[in-house]
Formats: C-alpha cells, sequence, structure tokens
C-alpha cells in the first residue's frame, strides 16, 4: 500500500499507521513546524511521553534512531531518516489560549495548532484531555546549561525530511502549524507532503 | 496579612499524596533529609481537564527549570500555581516519572509481605491510583514536576542528572492562583544513579496567605506572565 498527500499550511491529518508501516513527512518549502502526537491506535490513554522518551534516549533532541516512548513504555515509532538532523521534544503545541500570554491577549482570534489537533482527533475519539504532549518536526528549541529554552531559526530547508516506522499500530494526529508570531515557521507557514507506505 | 500555617505533614519515602489547595492557599515542601525528589501533578480541581501543561510553562518564560518567580501554566493560558519561595534554586521539567518498570530493572523488588511500608513502590503507578481516587486515570497523566531534582541539558541535547542539588532544610513553596488539584510522590528521579531504593521523606506544609498583590514578583517576572495572571483573574476570582 503506498498513498501519499499535501497537508496545507495551517490545516492537519490523522491516520492509524500500521505496525510496520512507513510515514515520510517533508518540509517542501523549509522551516515548517509539523506538530504531530502519537497514540497506541488500541488504546488512546497510552499517549506518547515526550519526558520518557528524552529521559530514555538521554537526549532531548529526535533524530534517526529515536524511539518515541508512550507513558507506559510502548515503542510506538521508530526514527528511521532523517536529513534534518534535529526535531523539538519540548515546544508542545501552540494554543489561541496560549498565544494570549506569550504575545498579547488580543491575539486570541489567531489560529494555532491545537485547534487543528481538536479537529481532526475528534474524528478519532479524542477529546481535550487527550492532548498530550506532541512533537514537532523541523522545529528548533535549544535549551541552555543554564536551564534557558529559545525558540531559534530553524534548520531545515526546502525538500528535508523524516521517516517514521510504526512499531505497533499508532494513531498519529498531525498539525501543520499557523503560527505567525515567531520564527518556528519562518513567519510564513507553507505546506509539507506526507508518504505512507508498507 | 500574616501567612498562617494551617498544618503539616511528613510524606513517607515512596509516598504518593494529594491535596486541593483554595486560591489563597500555599504548599510549601522541605526536603527534610536532603537529595529528595518530589514528582507533582496538578489540575484544575473544578475543571480537571484543564492541567499543567509543560510545554506552555517553559516556552512562556523561556526555561527548562522551575524557581523561584516562576509560575506553572495549564493548557488553557491561566496559573495554577506560582513558585512564591525557594531555596533550592532548579526544579526539574524534564526527567519524567519513575516507574514500575524503572523500579524493577534499578532497585528490584521489596514485596510488601517482608518489608512493609518500606516496599518499594514507583511514583508513576502511585500517582495513577491517586488520580483513580478523582476519578481521573492514565488518560490524564502530563509530565511531572520534579521538585528538588536538578536535570541539565548541554549544547547536544545530552541530559545529565546533577546529584546534590537540594540539601536537608531545603523548601520550595507553591501558591495557588485557582483551586488547584495536587498530586505529589516522594519518590527517586528516574535519572538518579545508584540502585539502593531509598526514596527521601518530605515534610508538607499548607499555608493561608495573601492574593497576589500588584507588585506581586511572580506577576511582574515577565510581561508573559502579567498577562497569565491577568487571564487567571479573570477566570478565578
Amino acid at each position: 500500500m503506498s498513498y501519499e498527500t499535501i497537508v496545507l499550511a495551517g490545516d492537519g491529518w490523522a491516520q492509524v499507521l500500521k505496525q510496520g508501516q512507513h510515514l515520510r513527512i517533508i518540509d517542501l518549502e523549509g522551516n515548517q513546524a509539523v506538530d504531530t502526537l502519537f497514540y497506541n491506535a488500541h488504546d488512546h490513554a497510552d499517549h506518547y511521553s515526550a519526558v520518557n522518551t528524552i529521559a530514555t534516549q538521554g537526549n532531548i533532541y529526535l533524530t534517526t534512531g529515536s524511539k518515541l516512548l508512550s507513558h507506559a513504555g510502548n515503542v510506538l515509532v521508530t526514527v528511521v531518516d532523517d536529513t534534518c538532523g534535529r526535531h523539538d521534544t519540548l515546544g508542545g503545541a501552540c494554543s489561541q489560549e496560549s498565544n494570549m500570554v506569550r504575545y498579547d491577549i488580543g491575539k486570541r482570534y489567531m489560529h494555532a495548532c491545537r485547534q487543528t489537533f481538536l479537529k481532526y482527533g475528534m474524528q478519532h475519539g479524542l477529546e481535550k484531555r487527550d492532548l498530550a504532549h506532541n512533537v514537532n518536526f523541523f522545529m528548533n528549541v535549544p535549551v541552555t546549561p543554564e536551564g534557558k529554552l529559545t525558540f531559534e531559526d530553524g534548520i531545515s530547508e526546502p525538500g528535508k525530511y523524516v521517516e517514521l516506522r510504526a512499531e505497533m499500530d499508532t494513531l498519529v494526529v498531525i498539525s501543520n502549524c499557523p503560527q505567525l508570531n515567531n520564527p518556528c515557521n519562518a513567519y510564513n507557514p507553507t505546506p509539507v507532503k506526507l508518504m505512507v507506505w508498507g | 496579612m500574616q501567612d498562617q500555617i494551617l498544618w503539616e505533614e511528613e510524606l513517607h519515602g515512596g509516598q504518593t499524596w494529594s491535596q486541593v489547595l483554595e486560591r489563597g492557599m500555599s504548599l510549601r515542601f522541605t526536603d527534610l533529609e536532603g537529595g529528595a525528589n518530589v514528582s507533582c501533578l496538578f489540575y484544575n480541581a473544578l475543571e480537571p481537564t484543564e492541567r499543567y501543561n509543560m510545554p506552555d510553562t517553559l516556552k512562556a518564560q523561556h526555561i527548562a527549570r522551575l524557581t523561584k518567580g516562576f509560575v506553572l501554566y495549564s493548557d488553557m493560558g491561566r496559573i495554577l500555581c506560582s513558585i512564591t519561595d525557594d531555596t533550592v534554586g532548579w526544579h526539574d521539567p524534564l526527567g519524567g516519572t519513575l516507574s514500575a518498570q524503572h523500579v524493577k530493572a534499578k532497585y528490584g523488588e521489596k514485596p510488601y509481605q517482608q518489608h512493609r511500608n518500606d516496599w518499594t513502590q514507583a511514583a508513576r503507578e502511585g500517582l495513577i491510583l491517586e488520580l483513580a481516587k478523582y476519578s481521573l486515570s492514565v488518560r490524564d497523566l502530563t509530565p511531572t514536576l520534579n521538585l528538588f531534582s536538578k536535570v541539565q541539558v548541554n549544547e547536544l541535547g545530552q541530559m545529565q542528572y546533577i546529584p546534590g542539588n537540594s540539601k536537608a532544610g531545603d523548601r520550595v513553596e507553591l501558591r495557588a492562583e485557582m483551586k488547584v488539584l495536587v498530586l505529589a510522590s516522594a519518590n527517586h528521579h528516574p535519572l538518579e544513579p545508584g540502585n539502593v531504593y531509598a526514596p527521601k521523606p518530605v515534610k508538607v506544609a499548607m499555608k493561608r496567605v495573601a492574593a497576589p498583590a500588584a507588585d506581586d514578583p511572580c506577576r511582574l517576572s515577565r510581561p508573559e506572565n502579567g498577562r497569565g495572571f491577568i487571564l487567571t483573574e479573570r477566570y478565578a476570582q
């Protein structure tokens, strides 16, 4: 089985990857954050755990070889290829509510990732309480030894991709980030391409 | 208004505990022996789908550690708790929660039948039981804030547990900015080295405190927090 689709800037996508299937996410125009949630497809309560994943691998960044763990310790997906080199685990997803805090209370009207997560997640029975921690593919959020966290310009470029293999049946929910208030999308959200096979 | 201690109690090493804090109450944790770790979860007690959001907390304040002057954000753009006092300087939001798998692999098992209440317990599983007392479940688990612990990240992204972060008598105080359910497990940090299961006890003190004033240090620490307090006070007066 093989499938590909374009996810437009600010739009989303949700699908169950069967065990053994591959998902490649291609940053078509560069510096586009792809916010992604993962769930055990047979038990959505067993969601991706960023802290379990980074503490187990001993590193806050994801790249080839990283195993994304659920909070129960199951390996949901493995990163099997990565031409970008670093993906963020700590930045979370933008929301209308967090934009009010971070930028201005008047920014509530702006489109945000958690709107997309709700829209596509609901089609698979998810509710707000299920919107757990997400990965930000192609996003660069360094932490310093002094404990500072910064949002830096992306290190991705047009055509860079990351490829995942499902180690168990895994529900994947994507928001192609619409954020216009910080450099995570170089202030210009752009489309990404998804390829699924296997 | 003078701070007033309402009561104090001690958490046994390995114990999981919970408490609903009203707005206007503070919770002070004291490390009794040094080297404690307390893994905490935070929920809006009235609408528990609103809960501590680690990324929102870190990115609103541009930090990867928590200390005095910083606040804990919910996923709804509001402040659950402010850190109003801290003698430690670094509390860990990144290192995760000691699970039964960790305990078994690292420490082995000390069953209740031989060891009674000094048996091996896991923070994660303890928190899941405690959540169940409020009709919450594993589904609602978020990353814990690990009080008294320090995990440093280098320029390559590598995480390192820093021992000796907290000394006997060190304390941290959390002020509730809305009605908050706090769950706490006094247990080892998952990245702590060693293979002897000996989680440290901590003392908790519940206090009645004044509402945050216009010049409250947490409110003024960043413009983001000023907006966070406005949004919280619109919700919880």
